[in-house]
């Protein structure tokens, strides 16, 4: 039965739990690049257990899409699951962080309740140099570059989005049983590459 | 004798320091390797030299060119139902095997590419003969891996025996570094593998999707199925013949699914697609349960989405579910290997026949018979046709042999016509439609099905692709039949220039040797012809001769293959001329 899906598009976040695996990162992203789909934000960091990848993917597309593409990942030999939910559906946030003068900031007090406001904190603070943190949605972290440009914003970064899943008991358990099952196996990674001296070759 | 002999692996005490490269060979036994096409180089001489000491058992055909090396590999898995088994050396050899993986990846051919790799330590410094071979062939392999260390070998080729294998086949490839195939190391025997924690080779089969598509069959005034090769990938042969004896529902197929049935079959109501029969294309359009098992919608086979089979349900039996509803959508997901859901589909559909629905199918053929068929296999002009060259190789060979063919209008012309008997025996580049893939894959076929008559059916553009294979067909001493349908042009593109660019022949009209000399210089036997008198004589020249044998036909220049679906139509467009 046909159901009418909606075509707008709209923001998802992909979530792929992985095994630790090298190569695999390109075996992803050459899914989104051969269909010349954009990435909004891509995030891979350790899991809470050991062994396994998690994946935060971030893309502007139709459900359709989405929903093709998380099966041609879902696919790839290496990855145990993928999930895909709307904004509404997840609990998100970035990082960011600003680099101002610190004689600027000293000197106005005003940056200090500026700061407040938007939750941030200071990281560092050197003599020439302080810089902020906040975290948020993407409205809020630019806000703050707003606040802060008149006060000199010497640089700024943002990290790529990660994302809870709101429905769900989420995947921890699925994943730790998995694990008991089935221990991963260590990455085996290129140990010669420091011994290039040492090596005679023919 | 240079031989030193080697213990079996089973013979083998607990623990033993071998090379890597050892270790590899062991393991290519255990998985029960009988045939490896490849060509050495200086990244892949350890297992080369490894290899020495079994060469009796593991039969390594040296090829001229590595895309022949997978090519054949390809040809073999085809035709044995086996896992294909190839040697490159790094750099350059490793990269000459592109082409084949990505055609062996969308055809779904179990391959297992071994390629040999600088040492680690000069990974990623531009050593000699480097290129980085797992970026380059992530998006044509199913799986790919490199290997640094000895000890990682024998899991990894498990592995990739594994994967190639199992699911929805595909081809894998090992990237091993020199260093890794000279270490020792403490060898503790081969274990095959047959489970990998993050791959599920088939979906879990749902009770529920069977019942509904058993519904929908039982309702269905005017059911069709269309077969691919999942059927013969899945060795589900007889559980398709039994489903579509029962059901009595009219089934066509892609190229790729082509002898699953055999031709006769009187359900077999023909081929689908662009250059598929006159009906099945038509009715597409008409019926209204469409059931499709082991293929994939591709646009050769649909025409226009927008205007495909919009009337009718869809079932959709696919090992792979990410192929469920990628192009068509599916009222029913049949989520499988087909051997699997077939029997369980067979039990809950009523026994009928759709005998009125099945006759229009024969009304159609008769139409396409008086509009394209008749002239093309019985011409009445004096140039000879590709139709007839198949009709009467037909004739000859009773539907007994594997055909390979090239790509163009020869390979449209004999998926076409071919008769066969048995499954296995169609060999194409289906998805790719790589020109040059007939000859290397015809000598593979032929180590694949060493007793059945391998013929090549190949143009004379793409013959001169891979021509240097006659050289692996003199030493090899390998039986393959080569029938090249020469009409002096890159015929489907001339075509297409007729029929869409106002004949304007850009770059079609291609110049040929003496492809009989040229086959003699490799010492083999070859006859070249023009006139239909000939036709039948020389078919059985070579079909008799033993050993290989080159015949050329030369047939009418600029005949065009019909019916056919023009890019950017619906299927019910097709055009009978
Ligand atoms: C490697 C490769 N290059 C180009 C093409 C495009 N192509 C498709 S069919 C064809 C013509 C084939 O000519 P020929 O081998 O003489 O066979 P014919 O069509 O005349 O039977 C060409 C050039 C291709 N399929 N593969």
């Amino acid at each position: 039965m046909t159901d009418q899906k909606p075509v707008e598009k709209q923001e998802y976040n992909i979530t792929v739990y992985t095994e630790n695996q090298v190569g695999l990162l390109n075996r992803i992203a050459i899914i989104f690049s051969r269909r010349k789909l954009n990435i909004e934000s891509f995030n891979s960091s350790p899991s809470e257990i050991e062994g396994i990848h998690r994946f935060n993917i971030v893309i502007h597309e139709t459900e359709e899409v989405v929903r093709k593409i998380a099966g041609q990942i879902e696919k790839q030999v290496e990855v145990l699951k993928v999930y895909y939910h709307t904004n509404e559906d997840v609990i998100w946030q970035e990082m960011a962080l600003y680099k101002v003068p610190t004689d600027v900031i000293a000197e106005k007090a005003v940056v200090e309740r500026l700061l407040r406001e938007n939750g941030a904190r200071a990281v560092v603070i050197r003599k020439d140099y302080t810089v902020f943190e906040t975290t948020g949605h993407r409205e809020e972290t630019d806000n703050l570059i707003k606040v802060l440009q008149p006060f000199g914003l010497i640089e700024f970064v943002r990290s790529a989005r990660i994302a809870i899943i709101k429905d769900s008991e989420g995947f921890n358990r699925k994943l730790r049983e998995f694990e008991k099952k089935e221990p991963g196996h260590e990455v085996v990674e290129n140990e010669f590459l420091n011994n290039r001296d040492k090596v005679f070759t023919m | 004798m240079l031989t030193k002999e080697k213990q079996a692996p089973e013979l083998l005490e607990e623990t033993k320091p071998i090379t890597g490269a050892e270790a590899l060979i062991m393991g290519l036994l255990e998985e029960g390797v009988d045939t490896i096409f490849g060509y050495p180089g200086g990244a892949i001489m350890p297992i080369y030299d490894a290899l020495y000491d079994y060469r009796e058992k593991l039969n390594h055909v040296l090829v001229r060119h590595e895309q022949g090396g997978i090519h054949a590999g390809q040809g073999y898995a085809r035709s044995s139902g086996k896992v294909g088994v190839v040697f490159a050396t790094s750099g350059p050899g490793a990269t000459n095997l592109i082409t084949g993986l990505a055609d062996a990846l969308i055809d779904s051919t179990p391959l297992v590419c071994i390629t040999g790799q600088v040492f680690a330590h000069l990974l990623g410094t531009d050593a000699f003969q480097e290129a980085d071979v797992i970026s380059i062939t992530t998006p044509v392999t199913k799986w790919n891996h490199q290997v640094t260390d000895a000890s990682e070998i024998c899991d990894t080729l498990a592995k990739a025996f594994h994967i190639a294998r199992s699911g929805r086949p595909g081809p894998v490839l090992i990237d091993i570094t020199k260093n890794a195939q000279l270490q020792k190391f403490d060898f503790k025997g081969y274990t095959c593998c047959d489970h990998i924690r993050s791959y599920r080779p088939k979906p879990i089969v749902r009770k529920e999707y069977i019942e509904q598509a058993a519904d929908l069959i039982n309702q269905a005034q005017k059911p069709f199925v269309l077969w691919g090769q999942g059927v013969i990938l899945g060795a589900a042969e007889k559980e398709f013949k039994a489903f579509i004896e029962k059901t009595g529902i009219p089934a066509a197929w892609t190229i790729m699914g082509a002898g699953a049935l055999p031709s006769d079959h009187p359900q077999n109501v023909g081929m689908l697609g662009m250059h598929g029969n006159y009906g099945p294309n038509v009715m597409t359009n008409e019926c209204d349960v469409l059931i499709a098992i082991g293929m994939r919608f591709d646009d050769r086979v649909t025409g226009r989405l927008d205007k495909y089979a919009k009337q009718a349900k869809v079932i959709h039996l696919d090992i792979d579910p990410s192929e469920i509803s990628k192009n068509v959508t599916a009222t029913v997901p049949v989520w499988g290997d087909c051997k699997e859901t077939l029997p369980l589909l067979t039990a809950l559909v009523e026994e009928k026949k759709h005998t009125e629905w099945l006759e229009k199918f024969n009304e159609y053929e008769q139409k396409e018979v008086e509009a394209v068929i008749q002239d093309e296999l019985f011409p009445a002009s004096g140039e000879l046709t590709m139709g007839e060259v198949i009709q009467q190789l037909n004739e000859l060979t009773q539907g007994e042999a594997i055909i390979v063919t090239d790509v163009g209008q020869h390979q449209m012309v004999a998926c076409r016509y071919a008769k066969l008997n048995h499954t296995r025996s169609n060999i194409t580049s289906g998805g790719l439609g790589t020109m040059g893939f007939a000859l290397p894959a015809a000598i593979g076929a032929k180590f694949g099905a060493q007793d059945r008559t391998v013929v090549a059916v190949i143009g004379d553009g793409g013959f001169q692709m891979t021509l240097q294979e006659l050289g692996t067909i003199m030493q090899s001493g390998v039986d393959v039949k080569i029938l090249i349908l020469n009409n002096q042009f890159l015929g489907m593109v001339r075509q297409w220039q007729e029929l869409f660019h106002e004949r304007r022949y850009s770059f079609v009209d291609i110049t040929s040797p003496n492809f009989v000399t040229v086959a003699s210089g490799y010492g083999i036997a070859g006859r070249s012809i023009s006139e239909r008198d000939d036709l039948k004589g020389a078919l059985e020249q070579m079909l008799n001769h033993k050993g290989s044998f080159l015949l050329e036909v030369m047939v009418t220049k600029e005949n065009n293959v019909f019916p056919m679906v023009p890019q950017g139509c619906s299927v019910s467009e097709i055009r009978l001329k």
